[in-house]
Formats: C-alpha cells, structure tokens, sequence
C-alpha cells in the first residue's frame, strides 16, 4: 500500500506531476505497458495471463452488448481508474501587505480553512490561513465562517514583490498535513482519491487477470471529471471500475440520518450518485462475489457524490461502469480518515471479482 | 522531546527557545506538564527556581549590592503567562469525544484541525497523548444554508478512531486537548504555530536572565512564568501577593497589523511598550527612553487594559507599580499564531537594560 507516499505527496487538479511520478515508478515493473496521454493521465497496461482462460458469460456479454467498430475486432478489456488529483487553491493575487490572494481548485469546505497550515508550489512552501483574532469579532459575526474571499494566504512576505517573487500567479496549493495513525484509523490529506490510487496500483501489482486490463490513474476529476473520458476514449473498455475514496458522515448524531457510508463495513459499492447510476450486473457480480467469500461490503447511500464514473460511462457509446469506494470521514479536508480493513478489504473484493469476471 | 542538555546548548539561540516552549503543552490550571521545562530553563540562570501553590514557576535571580538602608533588595517582578488556551474533553459518545473550551479558544478555527488528547490525574505515558481530529458533518451532506455556518463547539467532535470501548477504556471526562502542531519558521525572522501566547513571552523573560548573566543589577530580578492567565489570572494574581515586588513589568502578545487593520502595531518593529491607567506612566516613558539610548525600534500601544497579568498584578496589596511590553503577534488564539523572533529578542533585553538601570527608586 503506498497510501502514505501518495497523501503526502502535492498534486491538485492540473498539476499532478509528483503523484503521477510515483506512481509510474511503483507500477512499472509490474505491467506490460505504461503511457501518459495529453492530458496527462497514466494508462498502466497489463496484458492477460498467458495461457487459455474462459472469460465468464457477464465479460462477454458487456464487451459484445454494443460493440464500436473497434471493441468488436478486439479482445475484452476491463479499465480500472483512480484519479490522481485532490482539491487545492490557486495564488491569483497579491496584496500590498504582501499575502496571497487564492481561488479553490476543486471543492473545498470554507469552514475548515481558518487556522490552516498550507503548502504552495512545487517547493513546497508554508503559508498559513489567518482569521481575525477572536477578540476582534464582534458575538453577532462568531456564528458565521469567513468567506473565502475574505481570506488571504501569509507566507511570511513583507510585500507584494516580495509575495509575487516567492508564490507567482498561478502557483497552485495544497493542504499540509502528513500522514499518521490515528487509533486503528489512519489520517491524512487527499486521502480521495489517492486511496483509490493505491487500490489500483495493488492490483496493478497482482499476477495478471484473465483479459487485458487497463489501469488508469486520471486527471482533474475534481475540477469536472476532466480527465477519465478522455483516457476511456482511448481504452476503449469493455466494462470499467472506478475506486474512490467516498463520504462517510457516521458521526453520532441527533436525528437518525443515513451515514453515506461507514467506516469498517467494507468497500461501498455506489449504485446511483450524482453522476451516474452504476451498471446493475456489475453491482450484482460484486455482491455475488462477496457474500460468497464472506468479503465485508455495504451500499452507498444513493444519491450524493460523483466520481469519474460519471464521464467514462457516456463515453463512445457507453461503458458499463460501477464505482468501489474505501470509506473516508472528512474528504476534502486536511483530516481525511480511513480504516485500513476497509482498504484491505476493498483490494480483496476486487482482486476476487476481477479473477471471476 | 529532545534531550534536555540539547535544549540548553541551544536555549541562547531564541528560535530555538521560542520551538521548545511553544510545543510543550500546559493548559490553564493544569500547567504541571511544563514545569519541568520551565525550570530547567530558568535553574542555569537564577539563584532560586520554585513551584507555587497554583502553578506558576519562579526564578529569583539575586540583586548584586544590597541597598542603602534596605532590609531587603528591591524586587523587579516579570510575569508572562505559561498557560495556554485549548479544550477538556466533557463526554464520550460511541468513541467520539464531545469537548468544552478552556480559556478563548477560539470554534471559527477548530474543524479540520489536530489535537492531542492527554490524559489528567493518570499515568501519562502508558496511556497518552492520544491524536485526534476536530471533526464535525461533512459539507456534501448538509443543507445549504449550515454550509457557511460556524460549527460550534457543542456540535463539534474529537475523532479519536477508536472504537466505542477503546475510547472509554483510555479517555476520561476532564482529560485535556491541546493543538497538534509544531513550530516552525514562516520565512525570514517570522515562526509559526500555537501558544506564542505567552510562551513566546516566558521566552523573553529567558533572553533577559540570560542577558542580565552579563550586566551588573541591584534589585532581584523574579521571573515568573504565570498559570491561569487564560482563566483567572490566578498566577499574577498570588505571585504578586507573595512576592510583594516593588515594581512589575508584565510581558504578553498583542494583535499585529494581519492584513485586516485591526492594529496600527507591527511585526517585527519591536517591543509595544503600553501607555493606559493599568500601566505606571513613569514605567512607561522609561522603558520607551531607554529603547531610544539601546537604539532599539518600538512601538506605542494605547490601551485601556483588562486582558493581561498586568491587570491584577497593579492592584496587588498596597498596589504595585506596573508596565507591559507586548510582543506583537498575528492571528491571536490560533494554531497559527506568528510571532518575529526579533521582536522576542528585543523585549527580553529591554527589560535586562532595565533592570540593570534601577537604583533605589524608580
């Protein structure tokens, strides 16, 4: 599991360059194949295992459903994707005092952002996030969080040339905070989706499947599901999974509300979010597989989230697709937590269904 | 924790002094964790280091010739707190911990933050400090209009990860939460993180012994490193009555101008030296003419007074006369309070210069 590595490494949406390193270095070795398209996107090939292998009647029936002149001459191919970015801010100002203007990249919660540490640039340097001091505020304004426009970054600068030398427009942040255990939990930042970035690259590492398999860690998903369709386009998949870092508010609470997920129940399976309604046999294949093997597993509340199933299903003329999800409390935020047997488990589900597709 | 011959090798070097302080954890009215540390630093430097009955530690460093007619020396009393603001854990529910504020914690910054969970009246190292996450709702399931609402601290959670029985197993009501951040330096002279108030202060105070080990001083000068500060003053308010000084200079943080204009004072432009009733208008124009002869930039801070150990220590007995220099700091009651090292330098050997400059009156 190179989780670790990845959280703690910088990569907002547009600027993944040092995940996307890592990660072509830990998958090399281990596939037939690596690219990166214009967008950016690693396309990790793995080719099937040798020798002769039924491939189970659902494959066959998702590849030969509505065949494009391309997929019906080809052999079936299951694409797997992460995406490599997380949520950040982008320097789009200076003020004379010398702090940093920002917008954010990708959705950000304002109230956690008073009282932040933050890293800009590839050089990695601190900023912090003010607030007016408590003192200052007057009891009718307590209630309400700073707007984000009202917040500046302070790196430290004395003035604006000196802010504009260190952090120039356009100089992309990013949350800072390292990873760590917390009780039998682990926390970080960009947890979604470096999680599903980790899931992938396990199964990257397994022996091969019994059909091609293409491993796509994607691109600006948090700025629009940018990259996966582009990268779907080319891979031309017969059926795709998607893993995720997902939602998970179990948090006691006063009125009995579903909990989108929780955390040490296993990998949620999404059936409809905001972007897609997933492929019901590949959701039925999942179950299926995990009730047998007794693999831990629940549902995702419908209805909230997206993820880059929302852009490789429309893809050509279509991609049954299903998203996989590893339980995250506080996604997009500093303070992303996770359960490792969730993670565990989530490798083992797809391992299995993928050895049985 | 590094090794303390470490810390003291190092102590002359002020960031150094400012990191070791400023991690270390005291909350108000619990301030015994860093006792230690507190007098460690003080022993090379005074001739007396003590405890008080409420948490404050006291080094006396002695006056050089007794004075004319004195039964005793005169006593210059320095006070910066060593308390700091943070949060008691107040209930436990399946794992998840609720909390109350201790002191002016401030709920605008505390989502998304870690904290540190240490255990109170147990065995520390066996069970803690255990990490924690300030956690509440996520925002894709809330509606739109809590979205831009402060989280109050009756709403938030320490996200502790464990489970319902390991949380009740290692966690009491009454244990402390305190701010899971290093010190570190912003750029320049500039060093971030929690507790600058007042620790970065208690660092001055240091810089001034260390200062006073090479100038001549009648008085005894007695640093006290105060408890309370954040809740009651308790500290100021019985180490003045038991040290009956003949005069007082309080030393805290105030706002610098952080992008808001909610100050006209400055980092990095030196010591604030107050003008204000809470303060000895004698004590005052001294301190700013003696900054002048060091050469020494400062700043002038009108104010009524209220908020520092300055307040109770004035009114001590017969009554004591005080002064405060300020340290000026951004974005006060954060984890990301920013103090200028500089600026920690110049307080500690003002208040050396001036101690060395009393005679028997002021």
């Amino acid at each position: 599991m190179i989780l670790e590595k990845l959280s703690n490494a910088f990569g907002v949406s547009g600027n993944e360059d040092a995940v996307r390193d890592i990660i072509i270095d830990a998958v090399k070795p281990h596939v037939d194949d690596v690219t990166v398209d214009t967008m950016g996107n690693v396309i990790a090939f793995k080719a099937k295992a040798k020798g002769t292998r039924r491939i189970s009647a659902l494959l066959t029936e998702l590849h030969t459903a509505a065949p494009s002149a391309a997929t019906a001459a080809a052999e079936p191919r299951v694409m797997l994707a992460a995406h490599m970015d997380e949520v950040g801010f982008m320097v789009t100002g200076h003020t004379s005092d010398g702090c940093l203007k920002f917008r954010y990249v990708g959705g950000i919660d304002d109230r956690v952002m008073p009282g932040l540490r933050v890293q800009l640039g590839n050089d990695r340097v601190l900023g912090i996030v003010g607030v007016k001091a408590i003192h200052h505020v007057k009891p009718s304004e307590r209630e309400h969080t700073a707007s984000r426009e009202s917040l500046v970054i302070d790196i430290g600068a004395s003035s604006k040339s000196e802010a504009e030398g260190v952090a120039p427009l356009g100089t992309y942040g990013a949350f800072q905070a390292e990873y760590r255990k917390l009780g039998r939990l682990v926390t970080g930042k960009a947890f979604d989706d470096r999680v599903g970035c980790s899931v992938l690259t396990d199964l990257l590492l397994s022996k091969p499947y019994g059909f091609d398999v293409y491993g796509v860690f994607t691109v600006q998903e948090e700025v629009g599901l940018r990259g996966a369709g582009v990268a779907a386009h080319r891979v031309d998949p017969s059926c795709a999974f998607i893993f995720e870092g997902t939602i998970c508010d179990d948090l006691p609470k006063k009125k009995d509300v579903s909990p989108t997920t929780r955390l040490g129940d296993g990998p949620a399976i999404s059936i409809m979010d905001r972007s897609a309604i997933a492929d019901r046999r590949l959701v039925d294949h999942l179950v299926a597989v995990a009730e047998r093997d007794d693999i831990p597993h629940q549902f995702k509340q419908p209805g909230i989230g997206g993820t880059d199933a929302g852009s490789i299903h429309l893809t050509r003329e279509g991609v049954p697709s299903v998203a996989v999800s590893v339980p995250c409390r506080y996604i997009h935020s500093p303070i992303a937590a996770l359960d490792p047997r969730d993670y565990r488990n989530t490798v083992k589900l797809m391992d299995v269904a993928l050895r049985d597709l | 924790m590094r090794a303390l011959s470490d810390i003291l090798s190092n102590m002359i070097q002020t960031a150094e002094l400012i990191k070791t302080l400023t991690n270390a954890v005291g909350l108000s009215g619990n301030e015994s964790q860093i006792h230690e540390l507190i007098k460690t630093l003080f022993a090379p430097l005074v001739d007396e280091v003590s405890v008080s009955k409420v948490g404050s530690v006291i080094g006396v460093k002695w006056g050089g010739a007794p004075l004319r007619n004195a039964p005793r020396a005169k006593r210059l009393m320095l006070a910066a707190h060593v308390d700091e603001i943070g949060m008691m854990v107040t209930g436990i529910e399946k794992g998840f911990l609720r909390v109350a504020r201790v002191g002016g914690t401030d709920p605008r910054i505390l989502l998304g933050q870690r904290v540190l969970v240490h255990p109170v009246g147990r065995d520390a190292d066996a069970s803690g400090p255990i990490p924690g996450l300030i956690a509440s709702r996520p925002p894709h399931v809330l509606p739109a209009d809590k979205r831009d609402k402060v989280v109050g601290i009756d709403d938030l959670f320490v996200d502790v990860g464990l489970t319902a029985a390991q949380a009740a197993r290692d966690i009491q009501v009454g244990d402390l939460v305190s701010f899971d951040i290093e010190t570190v330096r912003l750029r320049g002279d500039l060093f971030t993180g929690k507790s600058m108030d007042d620790r970065a202060s208690v660092a001055t105070m240091i810089v001034c012994l260390d200062e006073l080990q090479r100038l001549k001083h009648s008085w005894d000068v007695v640093a006290v490193a105060t408890a309370g500060e954040e809740t009651s003053f308790a500290g100021a308010t019985t180490s003045a009555y038991g040290i009956q000084p003949d005069a007082a200079i309080a030393i805290d943080v105030t706002f610098a101008d952080q992008h808001d204009d909610s100050s006209h004072l400055e980092l990095g432009k030196g010591p604030a030296i107050a003008i204000g009733p809470n303060y000895h208008p004698k004590m005052g124009k001294r301190l700013m003419d003696l900054a002048k002869k060091l050469d020494m930039s400062y700043q002038v801070e009108p104010d009524i007074g209220g908020g520092t150990d300055a307040w109770p220590i004035q009114v001590s007995r017969s009554g004591v006369p005080t002064a405060l220099i300020s340290l000026p700091l951004r974005y006060m009651h954060s984890p990301v309070e920013t103090v200028n090292v500089k600026d920690v330098e110049r307080v500690g050997r003002l208040m050396a210069h001036f101690a060395a400059d009393l005679a028997e009156e002021i």
